[in-house]
């Protein structure tokens, strides 16, 4: 049984067939590209996935488990977690809290549930030092922090209350060299921890070196699934600007 | 990678007030000098029964701006706070008065009228997909004519003694407004501050898409948010009928921009994602002080008005000067 299976999903919006029948699957462990020109369906295929979306039709299970109808919370608390594109961060709050958001630890104070900035700090503070993140301080505003640094504060969300699939959404596009091995370190690291990862990405160079399956998503359909030592470079191109047309079986 | 913060500026001693004090330090010098002026101009202003009176004016708008602060943190406004004060008041006064129902039967009525008028408000807001700005425009309009086709335009007199001490009773010879005013604030600080209720308002204010994929419940969230606000806006007109012991139809006219200001002035960012309820507080300080030195200067009262919309206006002009060279969007 895969981690995730997803099937025959379908959504619109208005006039707008956005996903038109997906049909795909991620094993426990492994790590699955997610390619496609503009507009092919990836993000919202994504956040149908983390309930940001609810599917007109299909099944999506996890654990074989269905999530579907599930609200954005109650899918991360099944072990899905996601790195937005735009990092989903609360600028004007600080780190911790943003590493918390949805989660916060509480006290209880004279019946009433506190959230707890102090042990959020500190537990902030060892999540980021166990990435090793540069970050100056978990208590200075999100906001104040480099892109690079606030792409931590989102990487180090995801994976600070122990998911079973981590999806990434383009998070190399806005990174210099050095931060980009990062990351790509950081997926190898989640496979061999058992993490699984779908990977949103436009360069091929990072998908062919960290993916073991590439999917390629054309105007809300799958027309290529291949293990990517099955595939070429040539071959996802191909697909992915609709050379070869027809949908894969 | 290194652990080196990477040529971040030491925070300036502003920034650092900012982040550890609830209160902006500009609110706070803006009360102090308002305070010394008004001083110089008047010598009674700073007298024990002066002082109190400030705080009797300021806790009927006060209350609204407290649920302001939420709603504003929440990046919405409700302009319908006024209005919703009118309509509790004359509801509690019709169930004491004309219904001949003990007074606390007038309490909630005041206080559940408010709440529930506050949650249309949420419910259009959330389910109808319509703008804060124009559901509140629209209630306050709607409100206000309930109050007036509830009363049929005129004042209902005589509430109970319980009541009318709510408004008027003096223990320990502080203003039970005062008292109610304080204690509210103070809560509803902890709510804001502290609570997972009052930090996803503020985070829904700062980015509501994160808010929603990190598992906030926003829609949720912001039906609480407007019954909130008028809840308060409930108890405001509780304490408003209560002092002048009569349900007035005409109450809280043009409260809502009493209260946006000084919900502004205590820094609450006017595009959400950061509120301060003491701040508020001292915003609400800040417009009681102006209108009782304009009054004890006796400057007509259409001038206040002029005074507080120009207030309002030189308060956002000021904090976006401010914020150009700061890091905020």
């Amino acid at each position: 049984m895969s981690l995730l299976e997803l099937r025959d999903v379908r959504k619109s919006f208005g006039a707008i067939d956005a996903l038109r029948g997906v049909t795909f699957s991620v094993e426990a462990g492994s790590a699955v590209a997610l390619v496609g020109d503009n507009g092919a369906g990836k993000s919202t295929l994504m956040k149908t996935i983390t309930g940001v979306h609810r599917p007109d039709a299909g099944q999506i299970r996890f654990d074989g488990v269905s999530i579907v109808g599930k609200d954005p919370g109650r899918i991360r608390e099944a072990g899905i977690e996601m790195i937005y594109q735009d990092l989903a961060l609360a600028r004007m709050r600080d780190v911790a809290s943003n590493i918390f958001l949805g989660r916060e630890l509480t006290r209880s104070v004279l019946g009433m549930r506190l959230v707890d900035t102090n042990r959020m700090r500190n537990e902030a503070e060892a999540m980021v030092a166990r990435l090793g993140a540069r970050i100056p301080s978990v208590s200075q505003m999100t906001g104040q922090l480099s892109g690079g640094q606030q792409q931590s504060v989102a990487i180090a969300r995801a994976l600070t209350f122990n998911p079973k699939l981590v999806i990434m959404d383009e998070p190399t596009a806005a990174l210099a060299v050095r931060e980009v091995e990062h990351v790509l370190d950081l997926i190898r690291a989640l496979k061999k921890d058992g993490i699984s990862v779908i990977l949103i990405s436009h360069r091929l160079t990072d998908v062919f070196s960290v993916s073991d399956r590439i999917v390629v998503l054309r105007q809300g359909q799958v027309i290529a699934d291949d293990a990517t030592r099955d595939t070429s470079m040539n071959a996802v191109v191909a697909h992915i600007v609709g050379a070869h047309s027809e949908p894969a079986s | 990678m290194t652990s080196a913060s990477t040529g971040a500026a030491p925070p300036s001693w502003r920034a650092r007030f900012a982040s550890g004090a609830a209160v902006r330090l500009e609110s706070l010098i803006v009360l102090a000098v308002l305070c010394i002026v008004m001083a110089m101009l008047s010598n009674v202003f700073f007298s024990v029964s002066n002082i109190l009176n400030i705080l009797l004016s300021t806790a009927v708008f006060g209350t609204l701006a407290i649920g302001m602060t939420f709603v504003i943190s929440s990046a919405g406004i409700d302009l319908s706070v006024g209005s919703i004060l009118a309509l509790s008041g004359v509801a509690g006064a019709m169930l004491t008065s004309n219904l001949e129902l003990p007074w606390w039967a007038g309490v909630l009525g005041c206080l559940a009228m408010g709440a529930f008028t506050g949650a249309v408000n949420g419910f259009l807001i959330t389910k109808g997909a319509i703008p804060p700005f124009i559901v509140t425009l629209g209630m306050l309009g709607v409100a206000r004519g309930f109050a007036l086709v509830l009363s049929n335009g005129v004042s209902i007199y005589g509430l109970p003694p319980e009541i009318v001490w709510l408004g008027q009773g003096r223990p320990f010879g502080v203003p039970t407004p005062v008292i109610i005013l304080l204690l509210t604030a103070l809560v509803a600080h902890v709510l804001l501050a502290q609570t997972r209720f009052g930090v996803y308002a503020q985070v829904i204010g700062d980015n509501e898409g994160a808010a929603r994929a990190m598992g906030v419940r926003v829609e949720r969230m912001k039906v609480l948010i407007y019954t909130l606000s008028g809840l308060l806006s409930g108890l405001a007109g509780l304490l408003f009928a209560a002092r002048i012991n009569s349900g007035e139809p005409t109450a809280g006219l043009n409260y809502e921009l009493t209260a946006i200001t000084a919900t502004i002035l205590g820094g609450t960012n006017l595009f959400g994602g950061r509120g301060s309820v003491l701040g508020t507080l001292i915003g609400a300080l800040i417009m009681g002080v102006l209108q009782n030195g304009l009054n004890l200067m006796a400057v007509r009262p259409f001038y206040q008005q002029i005074a507080i919309g120009t207030v309002l206006i030189l308060a956002v002009w000021l904090d976006r000067i401010n914020s150009k060279e700061g890091w905020r969007r």
